[in-house]
């Protein structure tokens, strides 16, 4: 009934190209940034913040690289874990070794570092497609996990292969707390979704399109390939770069090589698979499902209070998870994010028939 | 008959002794013709006659074993199509290529996508030239759609659409690239009286107000016949008429391709 369109007219291109064209949703979403950075922090309590929020945003910023690679540029990945493992050891030796610098250029660099390797594992995209490459893209994981293990220097010859880092520092403000952390990550997540809806509505974005719908289409009206492709990878690894960092100082706090393995890829790969390929919002629903799932099925018994053992739930739980992934594929092949267009679709018209 | 806006000039295209293969299959063997500035070419022939090959020669898809292509006095064998897109010739589909996942909007869009220049830095923050050029470009590609009349399906995802509106679609694309030379392969394949009316009248109005050259392939004879300056057909590969469309309703080698012999 309140979400209507009616009566708002468009008079410019401008304002019918921008972002959140209808104002309802405009007043949602300032809503919404209201409840995030305010609400969120006034309710929550530390484990929540530590279990579910802070994994949540860090790995929604990887699964929006992901995304943008897979489901906009069409090119699939299964090794992109392996950016984050770069994004977070060039993150860590660049403040080891270079402390002076504000974490904020630490981040930038760390992503510019994947996107660098990201281009560099890209290349057989401009050979191969489909499966053919995403077996090639496992390369990236393969060597990512035995650089890291093996070439010292990377982690500064510590004896067990695990590094460990200290709470970062902005303009004198150390993020400590849980709620720091998450306002942090908060800022980072936005301003990098707002980036990455820019450049998916932009020009590059409908070059990356072009190239997955339809390649040879896409070359005849004059998209270069090598370009397309390659930046998707370039722009996609540093998103992941800039994801494995955080995900290094700010969740792990200290890691090993193993955090970032190919468990890790495919996760990711679930999540903009559930979430929704081509679809930034499906990124948040994708790593939200897929962070929070394990953690609700964890608890479900509990809440019950049918006494199972924890080892029985956590089998419990990895079945569940599957079998959910299964249907979730069936049901609805475009993801959550489907849905939730459905959704809003049949909100414009509720509760009229027609 | 009017005089024409933008009367014939001359040759823009020379497609010189081009022979292409496919392992033993021989898809074009040793085809000369040419294109006047201007002018509505049509390619015609039987199935399997090599004019979709004809084409993807042309725009790079293919690149010839034998012969030369000289478009505005530079010749090529071995551009890749997105260099040949770049010196202006655009072209459509048999079976519609169009990207299915976007909407009628950003299909057009793409097709500007040699036009605009802005770097990967400028989109992201959508700043300063960056949101100028996708506004400057909107407003043409509106142009496109208003002449095309196609303004109500904008935000609709192409799948969506019906066959003859993919088409024009196809054909809107094409034309947002600001053709000299546009090449279309069927654009009436497939489609009833009134939507062949409908793009042929787009097809005429093209070549008179942007004054484009047009080479078509088409399969419908009355149209072909209606509409091309002048008519190329081949039959296996090879080129057995060339001329008027009067020239080519006489022809004898056309007539048998066309019928059969009988032996």
């Amino acid at each position: 009934m309140l979400y209507r369109e009616n009566g708002q007219f468009k008079s410019t291109y401008a304002s019918d190209q921008q972002m959140l064209p209808i104002a309802q949703d405009r007043v949602f979403m300032v809503l919404l940034l209201a409840f995030a950075f305010i609400g969120v922090p006034l309710v929550t309590s530390d484990y929540v913040f530590l279990s579910l929020l802070i994994p949540f945003l860090i790995l929604t910023l990887a699964a929006i690289g992901l995304n943008l690679l897979v489901g906009y540029c069409g090119q699939i990945s299964i090794g992109h874990a392996a950016f984050m493992a770069v994004g977070a050891y060039a993150a860590y030796n660049l403040v080891l070794r270079v402390p002076q610098l504000n974490f904020l250029v630490v981040l930038l660099l760390a992503g510019l570092i994947a996107a660098v390797i990201g281009v560099l594992f890209g290349i057989p995209s401009l050979r191969i497609k489909g499966l053919y490459l995403a077996v090639a893209t496992l390369a990236a994981q393969f060597f990512s996990d035995w650089m890291f293990a093996r070439v010292k220097w990377f982690t500064n010859y510590a004896h067990s292969g695990s590094v460990q880092t200290a709470p970062i520092e902005l303009f004198g403000w150390t993020v400590e707390t849980p709620v720091e952390k998450y306002l942090f990550l908060l800022a980072v997540l936005v301003v990098f979704t707002l980036v990455a809806k820019n450049l998916v509505r932009g020009h590059i974005g409908r070059e990356w399109m072009a190239m997955r719908d339809m390649d040879v289409a896409a070359e005849v009206i004059g998209i270069r390939p090598v370009y397309a492709k390659l930046t998707a990878f370039a722009v996609s690894a540093f998103y992941c770069g800039v994801a494995g960092a955080l995900w290094g100082f700010v969740y792990l706090g200290s890691w090993e090589p193993l955090a970032f393995n190919l468990n890790l890829s495919l996760n990711l790969l679930f999540m903009i698979i559930i979430g929704g390929m081509g679809s930034l919002l499906g990124s948040y629903f994708g790593a939200a499902f897929i962070v929070a799932l394990p953690i609700l099925l964890d608890q479900v018994p509990i809440w019950l209070g049918v006494p199972i053992s924890t080892a029985t739930s956590a089998h419990l739980a990895l079945m569940i998870f599957g079998a959910l992934i299964v249907f979730f594929l069936i049901v609805e092949p475009h993801g959550l994010a489907r849905l939730w267009a459905i959704g809003k679709e049949k909100l414009r018209l509720w509760p009229f028939p027609h | 008959m009017t005089a024409r806006a933008h009367p014939i000039g001359g040759v823009i295209l020379a497609v010189e002794g081009v022979s292409l293969a496919f392992g033993g299959v021989q898809a074009l063997r040793e085809v000369s013709f040419d294109v006047r500035e201007h002018e509505v070419r049509a390619i015609i022939g039987p199935n399997g006659a090599g004019k979709s090959s004809m084409l993807n020669v042309i725009n790079g898809v293919y690149h010839p074993q034998q012969g030369t292509i000289r478009y505005l006095g530079r010749e090529y064998h071995d551009m890749d199509s997105h260099e040949v897109a770049a010196s202006g010739i655009s072209r459509t589909f048999q079976n519609l290529a169009l990207f299915k996942g976007m909407t009628v909007l950003d299909n057009i869009m793409a097709g500007r996508n040699l036009k605009m220049r802005t770097n990967l830095l400028l989109q992201a923050l959508r700043i300063g030239p960056a949101l100028r050029e996708e506004l400057e470009h909107r407003e043409a590609v509106e142009r496109i759609i208003d002449f095309l009349e196609i303004q109500a399906y904008r935000k609709i995802p192409v799948g969506r659409l019906p066959y003859g509106l993919q088409k024009r679609v196809d054909l809107a694309r094409a034309l947002a690239m600001e053709p000299r030379l546009l090449l279309l392969d069927e654009p009436m394949a497939g489609m009833n009286v009134e939507e062949k009316q409908d793009m042929c009248r787009f097809i005429l109005d093209v070549n008179d107000q942007f004054g484009t050259t047009i080479v078509l392939i088409e399969h419908d004879m009355g149209v072909v016949m209606d509409i091309s300056d002048r008519v190329v057909v081949l039959d296996y590969g090879r080129k057995i008429g060339d001329g008027t469309p009067d020239d080519v309703r006489a022809n004898q080698a056309v007539i048998d391709a066309y019928l059969g012999v009988s032996h």
